[in-house]
């Protein structure tokens, strides 16, 4: 096997440098707007102080957590505890090399073309739910060694609604891929093609939705934060981290944010496509390469600020709603959209994409009815057996198992 | 070496470490965590064949899914650190030496039976498994083998579970019911 230094070391260092840091550069800029777009919702200012319309702030809280005292409580496990942020922002980091991030820019004198992704697998988004699924032991591990009741019911009730809203997010996709038939990101993100009409998001509108709210659980994002309920729980599973590793699980947070969003458009809003406008310049020239770079980037921002917005617009979940949308709605809505799109594309022969998107959004109107009836059937039903006020804490407690 | 082969002994080792810690901690959730290693590097050694949609699923299912299970349950009955004597006392430590001495000689016959013919890490394996590296096993071909080939096996295999589903949910039910 010979090896290509240029090709297959040094540009794929060039591009892992590029990503990891363009990754903890997003985050701080996350946090700035988090918090001015906040401030905005408010009618507030929000940090303005610390640079140009406080764009150094999160700097400045950056340099606060490295130069505070890294506490760790006597009463921790503490190789555990040390090690959990790092269980959580590994995951979180790593993730982002299957994710194209652009077209591919052809350079004379090298044997292929550079692709803008770091690593183009065959079994790109299986890669993300294998990684993404270990996210959780962060939490978890994290919320144990910290010896601390509130930090152990934060992870308890985070892992499972992690490991429940896993599943939606893995079946929302089914649909897109039995579409593209591949499971590399780059191919579902080439078949797409130009045009919005032709994008995922319309054709699986259903699966998008039910992806998107998956991921907002994923993420532990308003309104699924359940498990850092301030009012109920003090802070969760970070209840006993301070300094810099209470920064990490903060960083690990948006890092998913970002990771996600990047997913989210790249399965079901066309990647770096946009009305062609990414092949300017002739597909595969610089000028095309960083315009379709510059598409994907807008398009990742602009669903991060949908994540922001929606968290300061909606109030937190309890719990027990939590896992009935969960199980009772999502989980549903996406198995019948596989059965739906499955069906259509062996039944129609013509226009399958419109064919398949009508029926996904019919059919989800319909289980949502009918699953809708049968809550309230079952509620009604519950209240004339037993119309003592013991019933309702139990009906929680059934939701949970 | 070729770099096939590095990663391949390094994974490997991480492995047998993991499988060697889960067995020497005395903390079961420690145990846990090195068992999550091991499938982790399994994944890796999966890749090194070819066989990428595997590990996937391995990471996905063991690693990801079953352990979150065992760390739940571990962390639920709060399960302490084993005393300095261990569990293995009386009937207990006779059955594990029997049982034991059985799985050994079943590991040699193996060993002695599959392996005699072709040495680990001859020219002719090395030349096999760096075949399959370059042919890796497309998910395309995954799917025709389960869901035509062995499409009853399958089938089979699902309502097996489907069965043990039904099982737990009635399980939990009649507990519920009692409760009540």
């Amino acid at each position: 096997m010979e090896i290509n230094l240029l090709e297959q070391i040094v540009i794929p260092i060039i591009k892992i440098l590029f990503i990891a840091h363009l990754l903890i550069i997003g985050v701080m800029a996350m946090i700035w707007s988090e918090r001015r777009v906040s401030g905005w919702m408010q009618d507030r200012l929000g940090p303005n102080r610390v640079g140009p319309q406080g764009l150094l702030q999160p700097i400045a809280d950056g340099i606060k957590f490295l130069f505070k005292e890294d506490l760790i409580p006597n009463h921790v496990d503490k190789p555990l505890y040390v090690l959990a942020p790092a269980m959580l922002l590994v995951p979180a980091m790593i993730t982002i090399a299957v994710v194209p991030f652009g077209s591919s820019i052809t350079i004379p004198g090298l044997e292929n073309p550079i692709l803008l992704q770091i690593a183009d697998i065959n079994i790109g988004i299986l890669f993300i739910l294998a990684i993404t699924s270990l996210g959780v032991y962060g939490v978890v591990i994290g919320a144990w060694a910290s010896n601390n009741k509130y930090s152990l019911l934060g992870g308890l009730r985070s892992s499972a609604q992690m490991i429940s809203y896993e599943l939606t997010l893995g079946l929302a996709i089914i649909g897109v891929l039995m579409l593209s038939s591949s499971l590399s990101l780059r191919t579902i993100a080439v078949e797409q093609g130009a045009y919005p009409w032709k994008w995922n998001f319309l054709i699986h509108f259903p699966a998008f939705l039910a992806f998107t709210t998956a991921m907002f659980a994923e993420t532990n994002r308003l309104p699924f934060d359940l498990a850092e309920a301030e009012q109920e729980l003090v802070a969760g599973y970070h209840t006993e981290y301070s300094s810099m590793k209470f920064a990490i699980f903060f960083m690990a947070e948006y890092m998913n944010m970002i990771v996600g969003s990047a997913v989210v458009v790249t399965l079901f809003l066309g990647g770096w496509h946009f009305f062609g406008l990414e092949n300017v310049g002739g597909e595969g020239s610089i000028l095309a390469g960083l315009i379709s770079f510059a598409i994907f980037f807008i398009k990742t921002g602009i669903f991060l600020f949908v994540f922001i917005w929606v968290r300061w617009t909606l109030p937190r979940f309890r719990y027990d709603q939590l896992m009935n949308f969960g199980w009772k709605f999502l989980l549903p809505v996406t198995l019948t959209s596989i059965v739906v799109t499955g069906t259509l594309w062996v039944v129609v022969k013509e226009n399958k994409q419109l064919w398949i998107g009508i029926g996904n959004v019919v059919a989800a109107f319909i289980v949502v009815a009918i699953v809708a009836g049968m809550l309230a059937m079952d509620n009604n039903s519950k209240s004339a057996v037993q119309s003592t006020p013991a019933a309702a804490p139990l009906r929680g407690l059934d939701a949970v198992e | 070496m070729t770099a096939d082969q590095i990663l391949f002994f390094i994974f490997g080792g991480i492995s047998l470490i993991g499988a060697i810690a889960v067995i020497s901690f005395r903390h079961p959730i420690y145990s846990a965590l090195s068992l999550i290693v091991t499938f982790f590097s399994q994944a890796g050694l999966f890749v090194l064949l070819g066989a990428h949609f595997v590990a996937a699923v391995q990471v996905i299912v063991y690693a990801g899914a079953i352990m979150v299970l065992f760390l739940f349950v571990i962390m639920l009955l709060n399960l302490g650190t084993l005393s300095a004597k261990g569990v293995m006392t009386g009937k207990l430590k006779g059955i594990a030496i029997v049982l034991g001495i059985l799985f050994a000689a079943q590991g040699i016959y193996i060993a002695a039976n599959v392996f005699k013919d072709t040495e680990v890490g001859s020219p002719e394996a090395i030349e096999r498994a760096a075949a399959l590296a370059d042919n890796p096993i497309e998910t395309y071909d995954i799917g025709v083998l389960l869901f035509r080939d062995y499409l009853l096996p399958f089938e089979v295999t699902s309502l097996i579970l489907l069965a043990a589903l039904i099982g737990v949910i009635v399980l939990v039910k009649r507990e519920n019911r009692v409760e009540n």
